[in-house]
């Protein structure tokens, strides 16, 4: 449609060489981390720059990066900042300044049964992340009880009871059913048999999904039918591999169901998870947990500290 | 914050009209702004840096032709670009080895290849051939019952395994026993893994020295961020890959990570998932690709056009790729709605809009997210065969879909009323009666001329 659609093909060799060579770039840079990119390195446009591929390149989105890039050149200005090192502390204690706030610990103790609601999108870690939280849990001396909720995905159900058994806790399900009915009779139970926290697993569901949206809803109002003040939190799991898209997901599920905390899962990967940065500034949510692996123990109160020296080293 | 790139480049462009070449200072600005849109839409920065670099070559010196400004005739450049970097359309899967052929499935945790290889089953078994899936996951907690579930559903033959069992065992057994009992195609599911797992790296290496694959399936979410440029590489370095399919397409995540995976594997995107259910897999399309990454669709680009006021002549090219295109479906109407989504300008534009373009559609109701959002259910309710046809949609079809989505019937009806009048307004401009529409536009049009 503009007219110039021909001189493509030629020139398609040099972009591709072109494109591998700046892989090759970025691959030392990200391999030797900031801290090796920094240094005694004097403070000048090029640190910026790096400092601001740093940022873009853990997703923490191009509006935070450039209000946390934007903070640093004045920062570097009035205080005079001379070397890499200093930038990079006033970096780090821009960003800790900004995550500190969703640094708010779970209290299920507060009542009894205390209940969880787990939401997310498919495949970020729901199930296993509620598997690991229930051990945490017992660690801190409380009973817990698991509802099946995610009557949608296959084997999702027997997903759900490996871990009730990996935990030794009861699991309550029904064969395909209605996920309201299964978080109603969970509660009902753990009323019954006095435990301390029920945890209720949900179908993935993206937020384009309105009918999805809907039923999640009503899973929720189900939940304060049986027992008024429930659910007392409801947790969105967010896979650290996701992108800007991580946002959308916070606002969506917020929207629909009042989120109360997040669980950020596979940082035990290579991506960073620097979408919380955005999420922060645009939707602090109190971030709960981070997932670090696959097995039960690999679940972390968040500390934001430990979180800003993962993003900037 | 999903600001549309053509909205942002009308902001510059305008002071840059008249101007016969494009050079470094008049594209500069959008150059950024592609940058910026390529960024958010989660393209790798690597990838992007060096896209843009290369657009930027393209482009200087380029004739700006008629009455686009410099923005406009770079996003031009732009699109092409990116289109013609996403690859062919339509590479379907090369089975063409000694049976039985073999499909392997790698990627990273919860990506989306269990549900994958149901999808690719109920395909391939479609086509009269006799499939068998097998499950080497033998770590997580019920994969293996899940794909037992999923090739039910899809009507093919599953071997079962069990997680005390080796992978590599099970990748053999399986192999020997679709051999001697003529399978046309043995499915194997995988384990996710990360990419700096190498033990996990090594198992699947080794899996697939052992089932020497016809097709390797590399399976990307299409949510993910920048990190895809580096799982991908790690993957294509520990395996032969052969093709890509990106999953979850049914989100409104703008897809960059197709991007930067193309880039570093090289490897055609052979199918997109749409949406959890088995008939949730379409073949890729590199230009609706390269628009929604640059969140762009045809109709807001068409939209954008006239009001900056186009003439005879392009209004011409565009009407003659309106009707080089397929015909415009139900799938074309949602992605349309997607677009709008990330740019409320839209309604204040559809507002200007005369009459007869815009038909029924109500701008206030365009605004409404909600409203969109319901819209899309009610199309995501649909099956593809109905999408690409509405015509099948009588009154039991209503039902279900009204059903699924969640909605009255009456919600349907409204939504296909819209989608009529959409269509019916790309049939005009099909007829070439395009022209003639944009002129009657201009003086409705701020900015027009
Ligand atoms: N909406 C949508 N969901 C999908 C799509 N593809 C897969 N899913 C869902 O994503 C989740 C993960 O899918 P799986 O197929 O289990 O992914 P996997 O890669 O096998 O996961 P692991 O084996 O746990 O690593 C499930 O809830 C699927 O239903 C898709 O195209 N659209
Ligand atoms: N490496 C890693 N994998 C995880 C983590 N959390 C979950 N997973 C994996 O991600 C995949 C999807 O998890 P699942 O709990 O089934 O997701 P759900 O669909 O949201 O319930 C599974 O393969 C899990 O083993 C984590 O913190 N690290
Ligand atoms: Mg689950
Ligand atoms: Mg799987």
């Amino acid at each position: 449609m503009f007219g110039f659609a021909n001189k493509a093909s030629e020139e398609k060799a040099s972009w591709s060489a072109r494109l591998k060579a700046g892989l090759a770039r970025t691959r030392a840079a990200l391999g030797g981390g900031l801290g090796a990119l920094l240094g005694r390195r004097k403070v000048d446009e090029a640190l910026f720059e790096e400092l601001e591929a740093a940022l873009l390149t853990a997703d923490c989105g191009v509006e935070a990066t450039q209000a946390l890039i934007e903070g640093l050149r004045a920062r570097a200005r009035k205080e005079r900042l001379e070397d890499g090192e200093a930038l990079k502390g006033a970096l780090k204690q821009a960003l800790l300044e900004l995550v500190a706030p969703l640094e708010r610990a779970l209290e299920a103790a507060r009542t009894r049964p205390f209940v969880i609601m787990v939401a997310g999108v498919n495949g970020s870690g729901k199930t296993t992340s509620i598997g690991k939280l229930a051990k945490w849990l017992q660690s801190q001396g409380l009973s817990v009880l698991l509802a099946a909720g995610d009557t949608f995905r296959a084997a999702a159900r027997e997903q759900l009871a490996a871990w009730g058994e990996r935990n030794g806790v009861p699991v309550i399900g029904q064969a395909g059913g209605d996920p309201g009915a299964v978080v109603f009779d969970a509660i009902g139970a753990a009323l019954a048999r006095r435990i301390d926290v029920v945890i209720a697993d949900t179908a993935g569901r993206l937020p384009t999904q309105l009918h999805l949206m809907e039923e999640i809803k009503k899973v929720k109002r189900v939940a304060a039918k049986a027992l008024p003040g429930a659910p007392h939190e409801v947790l969105l799991v967010l896979d650290a591999n996701t992108g800007q898209n991580a946002l959308a997901q916070v606002k969506a599920f917020d929207e629909a169901l009042g989120l109360t905390g997040i669980v950020l899962t596979k940082l035990d990967g290579t991506a960073k998870g620097g979408v919380v940065c955005a999420i922060a500034r645009q939707r602090p949510v109190p971030l709960r947990f981070v997932g670090v692996g696959e097995g039960i123990d690999d679940l972390r109160p968040f500390a934001a500290r430990d979180f800003v020296e993962a993003l900037v080293d | 914050m999903l600001d549309n790139l053509t909205a942002r480049l009308t902001r510059i462009a305008k002071t840059l009209r008249g101007e016969a070449r494009l050079t470094e200072s008049n594209i500069q600005d959008a150059l950024r702004e592609v940058r910026v849109a390529l960024l958010e839409a989660d393209c790798a920065l690597p990838v992007v840096k060096d896209f843009v670099a290369a657009v930027k070559a393209y482009a200087l010196g380029e004739e700006v032709i008629g009455s686009l400004t410099p923005g406009q005739a770079l996003v031009g450049v732009v699109h092409r670009e990116l289109t013609r970097l996403m690859g062919e359309a339509n590479v379907g899967l090369d089975l063409a080895a000694q049976p039985p052929a073999v499909i392997l499935m790698a990627g990273l945790q919860g990506s989306g290849k269990t549900t994958s290889a149901g999808k690719l089953a109920r395909l391939i078994a479609a086509g009269k051939k006799k499939v068998l899936v097998v499950s080497c996951d033998v770590y997580r907690p019920a994969a293996i019952e899940q794909l037992k579930t999923v090739a039910s559903q899809a009507g093919v033959d599953f071997l079962p395994s069990a997680p005390q069992d080796e992978p590599l065992e099970i990748a053999r057994r399986a192999l020997e026993h679709a051999r001697t009992r003529y399978y046309d195609v043995l499915l194997v599911d995988t384990a996710g893994r990360l990419a700096i797992d190498e033990a996990m790296m090594c198992e699947i290496a080794e899996l697939h020295a052992a089932l020497h694959p016809a097709e390797t399936l590399f399976v990307v979410d299409a949510m993910q961020g920048q990190d895809a440029v580096n799982v991908a590489r790690a993957f294509s370095q520990a395996l032969p890959l052969t093709g890509v399919i990106l999953t979850k397409l049914d989100g409104d995540a703008r897809g960059g990570a197709a991007l930067s995976v193309r880039h570093v594997t090289g490897k055609p995107i052979k199918f997109v998932g749409t949406g959890e259910k088995l008939d949730g897999l379409e073949p890729f399309h590199p230009e609706r690709m390269a628009s929604r990454i640059l969140g762009m669709g045809d109709i807001v680009s068409l939209v954008e056009q006239a009001r900056r006021g186009v003439d005879e002549q392009q209004a011409q090219a565009l009407a003659e790729k309106v009707r080089r295109g397929r015909g415009f479906d139900l799938e074309d109407f949602k992605a349309q709605i997607q677009q709008m989504k990330s740019m409320g300008g839209l309604a204040a534009l559809v507002d200007k809009l005369p009459a007869q373009l815009t038909g029924s559609i109500n701008p206030a109701q365009l605004h409404d997210d909600r409203q969109m959002r319901r819209i899309e259910g009610i199309i995501n309710s649909m099956t593809a065969q109905e999408r690409a046809r509405p015509e099948l949609i009588k009154a039991s079809r209503k039902r279900r879909i009204a059903a699924g989505a969640g909605v009255p019937v009456q919600e349907v009806n409204r939504l296909l009323n819209q989608f009529e009048q959409m269509q019916k307004m790309m049939k005009q401009m099909r007829k070439g009666g395009l022209a003639r529409m944009m002129r009657a536009m201009k003086g409705a049009l701020p900015g027009g001329r």
